[in-house]
């Protein structure tokens, strides 16, 4: 599903955000990438939704070779991977319904397929009702719900979901949690950055873990124990 | 995808760029009223120029038509020696026509030119013919009579004139004024439609570059969910082009109306060099032509500024 093949990302002379990574993640997985604040997690998923691209190295995600990808192709490329940002994202003047349906209006679906569609995934993140709110009538958690069902509305392969729950309490992020496990069981594949020591350790899964640039461990079943080294060493420059 | 559906799609993609279109228009009323009041103007200059264009060329074209050499001959001149003057004339590569007026004919107008002078027709009626023939030359270019005139003036056939050629002289300077008024409507109709047209295309490159600017974080999130160029784009472009739409049909209402008003203010039908009649027929009978122009023109600045103003200000390029 999604393959890099030493990918290099430097954006200047004194600043090497990526180096030569190489990972393989298999249909339907749930991976999580852990590192600290600076290590290229969110490098690494810019490459992936192709607004920055590498220096060096190879991605190839869903069969499509991304050198060979044109300007044009982004918007395909989006519409196929469903991302969510800590920041959540969301138009504040348009209410929940709204803002799911934009993903869909982008696409081009039509609008009886929108009315039809919404509605279910709004109820899979358990928004139901909630249809007529603005962002600003929600909470941290419902808004980061509204924004995941934005991202799955269009049924990706793939969901990206960086630091999801950056801004919210445990309860809220654990609930977030629950939901993009519940999508991962649908089937797709789901990638997570977080920093949130208790949910690594909780769910148990395949755990990446990035430190300068590199990728220092791949494990599976894994928890969170990007503490192993000093400090010290993370801080850059 | 089924190739029906795929057109389905684009009709759907095309229809929201255009309600997108709309909405902006209307969400950015007062930098809306800003591009469409100065867009009015433009379309305005053009219109007024257009008209006192065609009025003057109308007022010219006229005027041209009543000018003429008479040549008035002595009644002592034979038929024959008249055709072969009137032969002699026609060569004259300047000539348009030549028309003979008789004694009588030249009578009959006299006397319907003083119709009301009673006591002058009576006084008439009991000479003889006063009026001598004469011979009616049209030019062609009525700025190079010198030609007719060094003939006319060779004095063997000066001996056969009984009075001094008339070169409607009066009529001449009219020409030349209005010929000079043309000219000039026409240069600064034009400079002032360049200058105005160039305000407007600025005044909307910044009205979208404002509205980019407004809504940045929402054209970003567009983007990232997979919006197409021309999704994000479009909408600025259909809010330009009504802004020339409605531009041009304020414009021509504001034209009609005041032609409307000028045509019953001015009893005269006409206002210094200005034929408003013949300005507001003009209008009338060119109305179709005059709206579509307005309209094209309207469309065309609105579409070509925020087409530049939205390749300069939206990136849509992903960084190296």
């Amino acid at each position: 599903m999604i393959l890099l093949d030493r990918v290099t990302k430097i954006y200047n002379r004194t600043n090497t955000a990526l180096d030569r990574v190489t990972l393989h993640v298999e249909p339907k997985e749930f991976v999580i990438i852990i590192g600290i604040s600076g290590a290229g997690k969110s490098t690494l998923l810019k490459l992936l939704t192709k607004e920055e691209k590498p220096t060096s190295g190879k991605i190839i995600i869903g069969g499509l070779d991304y050198d060979k990808l044109k300007d044009s192709d982004i918007p395909m490329i989006r519409r196929k991977i469903g991302v969510v940002f800590q920041d959540f994202k969301l138009l504040p003047n348009k209410n929940v319904f709204e803002n799911v349906a934009l993903a869909l209006e982008i696409a081009g679906y039509g609008g009886k397929e929108i009315r039809h569609t919404v509605p279910k995934v709004l109820d899979i993140v358990g928004l139901k009702g909630k249809e007529k709110s603005k962002p600003s009538e929600l909470s941290g958690g419902e808004r980061q719900r509204v924004a995941i069902a934005r991202a799955v509305v269009r049924q990706p392969k793939i969901l990206i979901a960086d630091e999801p729950t950056g801004n919210l309490d445990p309860k809220h992020a654990w609930e977030i949690i629950k939901i993009l496990e519940k999508i991962n069981r649908y089937g797709t594949t789901v990638l997570l950055t977080t920093h949130n020591q208790n949910i690594v350790n909780k769910l148990r899964r395949r755990v990446i873990t990035i430190d300068d640039g590199r990728v220092v461990s791949d494990r599976a079943n894994a928890d969170y124990s990007v503490h192993e080294k000093p400090a010290e060493s993370k801080v850059k420059k | 995808m089924s190739a029906k559906r795929i057109g389905n799609h684009r009709f759907i993609t095309l229809w929201r760029i255009i309600k997108s279109g709309m909405q902006n228009l209307v969400r950015n009323a007062r930098l809306s009223v800003a591009a469409i009041s100065v867009m009015i103007i433009t379309l305005g200059i053009v219109l007024f120029s257009f008209l006192a264009n065609a009025t003057f060329k109308n007022t010219l074209t006229k005027l041209t038509d009543k000018i003429d050499v008479s040549v008035y001959i002595k009644d002592s001149v034979d038929e024959k020696k008249r055709d072969s003057l009137i032969a002699e004339i026609k060569n004259i590569s300047n000539v348009k026509s030549v028309d003979y007026v008789s004694k009588e004919q030249a009578l009959d107008e006299y006397k319907k030119a003083n119709e009301n002078n009673i006591e002058l027709l009576l006084a008439i009626s009991q000479t003889d013919n006063p009026l001598p023939a004469s011979l009616r030359i049209k030019p062609v270019d009525i700025n190079k009579i010198d030609e007719i005139k060094a003939f006319v003036e060779r004095p063997e056939i000066k001996a056969l004139q009984s009075d001094e050629t008339s070169y409607s002289g009066d009529r001449r300077e009219a020409i030349d004024k209005i010929a000079g008024a043309t000219r000039f409507f026409q240069k600064a109709g034009l400079v002032a439609a360049v200058v105005f047209a160039s305000i407007s295309m600025l005044i909307i490159f910044n009205t979208i570059q404002m509205a980019i600017f407004n809504r940045r974080d929402e054209l970003q999130i567009m983007r990232l969910l997979g919006a197409s160029t021309w999704y994000i784009r479009g909408p600025f472009i259909v809010e330009s082009v009504f802004y020339g739409i409605i531009s041009a049909v304020i414009a021509v209402s504001i034209g009609y109306s005041l032609m409307a008003v000028a045509t019953s203010a001015f009893d005269t039908s006409s206002v210094g060099i200005l034929d408003i009649k013949f300005a507001n027929e003009y209008f009338l009978n060119h109305y179709w032509l005059i709206l579509t122009s307005l309209l094209g023109a309207g469309i065309i600045i609105g579409a070509v500024s925020s087409f530049i103003a939205t390749r300069r200000y939206l990136k849509f390029k992903t960084s190296k």
